[in-house]
C-alpha cells in the first residue's frame, strides 16, 4: 500500500516535472535514440543549474549547464542507468544539485511533514468533533427519573407523593 | 489561557527565533546562501591528465599533486575575478614549499598566453581544460575557484569566488601551515 | 524641490500614523466619541500625504531626475514612459512606497465609507492600520528612503533591467500588493475584534468585502506574473516554485481559506476563533513575504538588492505585528464561543475540511521553502528544493480539495446528506470519469496522473453547473419559474459558482499544458519548414531590426494548418527576436506565441549555426490560456460577489431573497 502510493506521488512529480518549461536543449546535444534522449531529458529536469536562479540544467542556456547535459548524456550512452547516472553528478557537486531533496534522516521532516500535519490536524479536529458531541450529549437518566419519566408518559400523577386526584 | 490557542503563537516564536538566528549568522558571514560547499572535501583528487596551453612548459595531472601540499586554481582569460585575484596567487607562489598549479578552464590559449605576458605566471604547471570536462570532476561550478590538497591527495578545502587579503589571512595561510607540518 | 517635498510629505505622514495608532485606541476604551472620530481624518490625511510623496517620486522618474539617487540607480532618459513610471516601483524603495501607499487607502477607504461601522470598531480598525502604517514608514524613513539625493548627479541613469520593460510586469506588483496589503484589512478586523472581545455577524459582514477584494487582487497579480514568466522568460515555465513566488503564494492559499471562513462566521455564527486566526496568519505570510524577499536570506531572480540592517528591521516589525496579535488571540480567543452547533458532514464542516486542506498545503509549500535555509543554519548540509518536491507534496493535498469544492455547497448547514449530495452529483461524476477515459484513449492509455487532472477539472466545473441546475430545479419545473429562481438567486451564489468553476478550468489547463506538450528543437534554414502539432512552420528570414532602446534579429515565421497550400492565408505570421540593450549590456529573447482558444503556439529563436541556419524552438502548449482565462474569471467571480447588495450594506441584516437553507432536492 505504501509503495503504491510513493510510486504515484514519484509519477506525479514525473508527470509535472515537465511544467511546460521550454528546453534549452540545443539541436546538436539530441540523441539520435529517442528513449535514451527522453531518459536524459528525465535527468536533466531533475538537476539544477548552479548558476541560474531556480532552473534546471534542461531549461537553461547557461555553458555549465549545456556541458552537465552533455555528461549526463555521455553517461547514459556509457550504459549508466538512470540513478547511475544522477549520482554521478551528485558525487561531485553533491545534494544541493538535486532540485529532488534526498530522503535521508536530515530531511525526513520535510518528506514527512506535510503528511504528518494534515493527519495531525486531521485527528484534533476529530477529536474536537467527538468532545463536543459528548458534551451536548445529555447524560443518561438514573432510576429514580426513569421511573418519573415513565409515569409521565402512562398519566399518573405527577408528583409519587400526592394521592387522590389525578 | 486554553493551552490550544497558545499553539499558533508557540510555532511563530520557534519561526521568529529560528529566522533571527538565521539572518545574524548570514550576516556574521559564516553561512552564505549563495555558494555551494563542495561534494569532494575529504575526498581523494580525482584522476586526470591535462596537456599545457600552447607556450607553457608543464601541463597538469593527478601526479604532479600527490604527496605534497598543494593549491590548485581553477581560472581563465575570461572571468574578471580572476584578474583581481592574480596578484594574490602571485603572492602565493613566493612559498616554494607549496605547489601552485592552474587549472585554464574553457580557455583559448593565446588569450591566456597575452594575459600571462603580461601579468605573470604564478603556476608552475597549468592543466588546458579546453572542454571542461575535468572541472566537472572536481564539481568546479565558476571561476575562480580554488582548491587546497594535503600530503595525502585529499581536498581539504575550497573556496568558489576571488581570493582576499582576509581570505589568505584568516583562513588560506593558517591552513596550509597546518598542512605543512 | 519636489522630491523634498515627497520626502517631507513622507515624515507628516509618520506623524499622523503614530497618532492614528494612539489616540483612536485610547477613545475606543474611554468611550470618547471625538477621540473614536478622529481616526477617520488621519486615515484620510495619512493616504493624501502619502499619495503626495508617491506623486513626486513619479514626478522624479517621468522628469527623469538623476539628483535622486533611487532614479539614477533605476531608470534611464532613453526609456519609454510607461516603463520610467513603472520603474518607480521595479526597486525596493520605491517598491515600499508602492506598499505604503495602498496600506494607507484602504484604511481611507474604511474611513469614506465606512459610515456604517460602530464608531468603536472602526476607530480600532482604524488604529491597527495605523500601527502597521507606522511600522513601515518608519522602515523606509530610517533606511530605505527614496528620495536621497545624489551630488554631483550623473549625466544619465543606470537603466532599467529589460526584462521589467513589460507591460505584463509593470501591472504585476501593483496588483499583487492590493492583494497583500488588502489582507491588512481582514488582519485588523481580526486585531479590533480581539481587542474588543467580540466577534458577530456584522463583523463578518464587513470584513467578507475587504478580504474578497484582496483575495482578488492577489489572484490577478500572481496570474500576471506567471503569464509574464510564460511569455517573457523564453523557456516558457509559468511557475516554478521559486521562493518569492511561494512567497505570495501562500497568502493566497490561506487567504481563501479565510474567505470561506468569514462565510461560516456571517451565516451561521460559527469558527470564529479559526476566521481570526486564519486573518492573522494570512497578513502574517504577507509580511514574511515581505521580509523573504528584501533581507537576503533567499537568493532568487526577485529579491532585491540587500542590506543587513533592513533585514534586521522588517524581522522585527513581522516578530512584533504578528507576535502581539498571537499573543492576543491565545488571550481572548477562548471567550469567542460560537453559536452555531453543526454535525461534521455538513457545509461548515466542508468549511473546516477545507481550512485544513488549504493550511496544510500552505505549510508544505512554507517547508519547502524554508527548510533548506534552516538545514544549511544548524550545519545540516545543504540541499535544495524544487518543483520535484512540490509536485509530490503539494499536489497530492489538492485532489481531495477539488472533490470537496464540487460537494462542499450542495451540503446543507448544519446537517448535511452526503449520499444525497453525492447522487445528486452523480451526472458530474459520470463527466468526470468519460472526461478521464477520453484523455487516457486519446494518449494510448498513458499518463494516468495527467487523466485524473482532467477528471478532476471537470468534476469541479460540472459539479458547479449542477448545483446552478438543482437550485433552479431545471427540467424539474417549467422553464419560466426556472428563470425565475435563476434572476433571483443572490450574486453572491454566481460569484461563487464561477469562481469555483474558473477552479476547475485553472487545473484544466495546467494539467494540459505540463502533460501534453508538443516540442520540436531543430535547426531551421531560412525558405524551409517545421512541422509542429497540426501546424506548418516556415522560416521565411532573419533580420536585424531597431527598437526604441535595443537592435535586434527577428525571424519571421509563416505558420500555415498543416496539409494547407503555401499559397493559402496564413493562420499568423510571428516574429520571435534575440534582442541586445546597448545600455545595460544586456540580451533578451522575445518568443512569439500565437494563442488560440485551445492552445498556445510558442516559438524561440535560438542561436544561428555557421552554415546560415538558425535554431528554432517551437512548441505547441494545450489549454495553457485556460490557466490565465481561468485566474480572471475567478477573479470576475469575486466581483460579481463583491456586487452583492448585502455586501454594501454595513449593518446585519436578515437576506429577504437568501439561499434556502437546505438546497432542494
Amino acid at each position: 500500500m505504501i509503495r503504491r502510493v510513493l510510486l504515484l506521488l514519484a509519477l506525479l512529480s514525473v508527470a509535472l516535472a515537465g511544467g511546460t518549461a521550454h528546453a534549452a536543449v540545443e539541436p546538436d546535444e539530441i540523441l539520435a535514440d529517442p528513449m535514451l534522449e527522453a531518459r536524459a531529458r528525465g535527468i536533466t529536469r531533475q538537476l539544477r543549474c548552479l548558476v541560474c536562479q531556480n532552473q534546471s540544467i534542461d531549461d537553461s542556456n547557461a555553458p555549465l549547464a549545456k556541458d552537465l547535459r552533455r555528461l549526463v548524456r555521455e553517461r547514459l550512452k556509457a550504459g549508466d542507468s538512470d540513478e547511475a547516472a544522477l549520482g554521478y553528478i551528485v558525487a561531485r557537486y553533491g545534494d544541493f544539485v538535486l532540485l529532488r531533496p534526498p530522503v535521508k534522516s536530515t530531511t525526513w521532516l520535510l518528506w514527512y511533514g506535510p503528511a504528518a500535519l494534515l493527519i495531525a490536524g486531521a485527528v484534533f479536529l476529530l477529536l474536537r468533533v467527538r468532545r463536543r458531541e459528548r458534551a451536548a450529549a445529555p447524560a443518561p437518566l438514573d432510576e429514580a427519573e426513569a421511573k418519573r419519566v415513565a409515569a409521565l408518559i402512562a398519566g399518573e400523577p405527577r408528583s409519587p407523593r400526592r394521592e387522590g386526584a389525578p | 489561557m486554553r493551552l490550544r490557542y497558545l499553539i499558533p503563537g508557540i510555532v511563530f516564536a520557534l519561526l521568529g527565533a529560528g529566522l533571527v538566528y538565521a539572518l545574524m549568522t548570514i550576516q556574521s558571514g559564516k553561512k552564505n546562501p549563495a555558494t555551494v560547499p563542495s561534494a569532494l572535501i575529504g575526498k581523494p583528487v580525482p584522476e586526470f591528465v591535462l596537456p599545457a596551453p600552447a607556450g607553457f612548459p608543464q601541463g597538469l595531472s593527478t601526479a604532479d599533486i600527490k604527496g605534497r601540499v598543494a593549491i590548485v586554481n581553477v581560472f581563465a582569460s575570461w572571468c574578471p575575478p580572476c584578474h583581481v585575484e592574480h596578484p594574490l596567487l602571485l603572492d602565493l607562489a613566493k612559498d616554494k614549499s607549496v605547489l601552485l598549479v592552474g587549472l585554464n578552464w574553457k580557455d583559448k590559449d593565446e588569450k591566456l598566453a597575452a594575459w600571462f605576458k603580461e601579468a605573470g605566471n604564478p603556476f608552475s604547471h597549468i592543466g588546458a581544460d579546453r572542454d571542461g570536462r575535468v572541472a566537472i570532476e572536481w564539481g568546479v561550478y565558476g571561476a575562480p575557484e580554488t582548491y587546497i590538497i594535503d600530503r595525502a591527495g585529499k581536498i581539504v578545502y575550497r573556496l568558489a569566488g576571488p581570493l582576499t587579503e582576509q581570505l589568505l589571512r584568516d583562513e588560506i595561510r593558517p591552513l596550509l601551515a597546518r598542512l605543512k607540518q | 524641490m519636489i522630491p523634498e517635498l515627497g520626502h517631507y510629505a513622507l515624515a507628516l505622514a509618520l506623524l499622523v500614523a503614530a497618532f492614528q495608532s494612539l489616540v483612536p485606541l485610547i477613545g475606543a476604551a474611554r468611550g470618547d466619541g471625538a477621540l473614536m472620530a478622529s481616526a477617520a481624518p488621519a486615515a484620510q490625511s495619512q493616504f493624501i500625504l502619502v499619495a503626495a510623496s508617491f506623486a513626486a517620486l513619479t514626478y522624479a522618474y517621468v522628469t527623469s531626475d538623476f539628483t535622486v539617487a533611487n532614479v539614477a540607480a533605476n531608470s534611464h532618459s532613453a526609456k519609454p514612459l510607461l516603463y520610467k513610471v513603472s520603474g518607480v516601483w521595479g526597486n525596493h524603495e520605491g517598491s515600499l512606497l508602492l506598499w505604503v501607499l495602498i496600506l494607507t487607502l484602504f484604511g481611507a477607504a474604511v474611513a469614506t465609507f465606512g459610515a456604517n461601522l460602530p464608531p468603536a470598531l472602526k476607530a480600532r480598525v482604524l488604529a491597527v492600520q495605523g500601527m502597521i502604517g507606522l511600522g513601515f514608514l518608519a522602515f523606509m524613513l530610517f533606511t530605505s528612503n527614496p528620495f536621497l539625493r545624489l551630488d554631483p548627479a550623473p549625466p544619465d541613469g543606470r537603466g532599467l533591467n529589460p526584462l521589467l520593460q513589460d507591460p505584463g510586469l509593470a501591472f504585476h506588483p501593483p496588483f499583487l500588493y492590493l492583494g497583500y496589503v488588502g489582507f491588512s484589512m481582514a488582519f485588523s478586523f481580526a486585531v479590533a475584534a480581539l481587542i474588543e472581545g467580540r466577534v458577530d455577524a456584522a463583523w463578518a459582514r464587513w470584513v467578507r468585502p475587504w478580504t474578497l477584494a484582496a483575495w482578488g487582487f492577489l489572484t490577478v497579480g500572481i496570474a500576471l506574473g506567471s503569464w509574464w514568466a510564460y511569455y517573457e522568460l523564453g523557456w516558457g515555465g509559468f511557475w516554478f516554485w521559486d521562493p518569492v513566488e511561494n512567497a505570495s503564494f501562500m497568502p493566497w492559499l490561506v487567504g481563501t481559506a479565510l474567505l470561506h471562513s468569514a462565510v461560516v462566521v456571517e451565516k451561521r455564527d460559527a469558527l470564529k476563533s479559526w476566521t481570526i486566526l486564519l486573518a492573522i496568519l494570512t497578513f502574517g505570510l504577507s509580511l514574511l513575504g515581505t521580509f523573504l524577499v528584501r533581507s537576503g536570506v533567499l537568493t532568487s531572480v526577485h529579491t532585491f538588492a540587500t542590506d543587513p540592517e533592513r533585514g534586521i528591521f522588517i524581522l522585527l516589525l513581522l516578530i512584533v505585528a504578528i507576535g502581539g496579535p498571537l499573543l492576543l488571540y491565545a488571550m481572548r480567543a477562548p471567550a469567542l464561543k460560537g453559536g452555531g452547533f453543526f454535525k461534521p458532514i455538513s457545509r461548515e464542516g466542508a468549511m473546516v475540511l477545507n481550512n485544513l486542506l488549504l493550511t496544510v498545503a500552505a505549510a508544505t509549500v512554507f517547508l519547502g521553502t524554508l527548510y533548506p535555509l534552516f538545514l544549511d543554519i544548524v550545519g545540516g548540509g545543504k540541499i535544495s528544493v524544487g518543483a520535484p518536491y512540490f509536485n509530490s507534496t503539494f499536489v497530492p493535498l489538492m485532489i481531495p480539495l477539488l472533490i470537496a469544492v464540487a460537494a462542499g455547497p450542495a451540503l446543507a448547514w448544519k446537517r448535511g446528506d452526503l449520499a444525497g449530495v453525492l447522487t445528486r452529483l452523480k451526472l458530474a461524476f459520470a463527466a468526470a470519469a468519460l472526461a478521464v477515459l477520453i484523455a487516457l484513449w486519446r494518449n494510448d492509455w498513458r499518463d494516468a496522473v495527467a487523466a485524473l487532472g482532467i477528471g478532476l477539472g471537470i468534476w469541479v466545473i460540472a459539479g458547479s453547473l449542477l448545483e446552478w441546475t438543482s437550485r433552479i430545479q431545471l427540467f424539474r419545473v417549467p422553464v419560466g419559474d426556472s428563470l425565475r429562481r435563476a434572476l433571483g438567486l443572490p450574486r453572491s451564489f454566481y460569484g461563487m459558482s464561477i469562481a469555483h468553476a474558473a477552479l476547475g478550468i485553472v487545473v484544466l489547463g495546467i494539467t494540459a499544458s505540463a502533460a501534453w506538450q508538443t516540442e520540436v528543437i531543430q535547426v531551421v534554414r531560412p525558405g524551409t519548414s517545421i512541422q509542429v502539432a497540426r501546424y506548418t512552420l516556415n522560416l521565411r528570414d532573419v533580420r536585424e531590426i531597431r527598437g526604441p532602446n535595443y537592435v535586434a534579429q527577428q525571424a519571421r515565421i509563416v505558420v500555415h494548418e498543416a496539409g494547407a497550400a503555401s499559397t493559402a492565408a496564413p493562420v499568423t505570421v510571428l516574429l520571435p527576436e534575440k534582442r541586445r540593450y546597448p545600455v545595460e549590456g544586456n540580451n533578451t529573447t522575445e518568443a512569439a506565441i500565437y494563442t488560440t482558444f485551445f492552445a498556445d503556439l510558442y516559438v524561440v529563436l535560438g542561436d544561428p549555426d555557421e552554415k546560415g541556419g538558425w535554431v528554432i524552438r517551437a512548441y505547441h502548449n494545450p489549454l495553457v490560456p485556460w490557466i490565465w482565462g481561468g485566474a480572471i474569471l475567478m477573479f470576475f467571480g469575486g466581483l460579481v460577489s463583491l456586487s452583492d447588495r448585502r455586501h454594501r450594506v454595513g449593518a446585519p441584516r436578515r437576506s429577504v431573497a437568501g439561499e434556502p437553507e437546505i438546497a432542494a432536492a
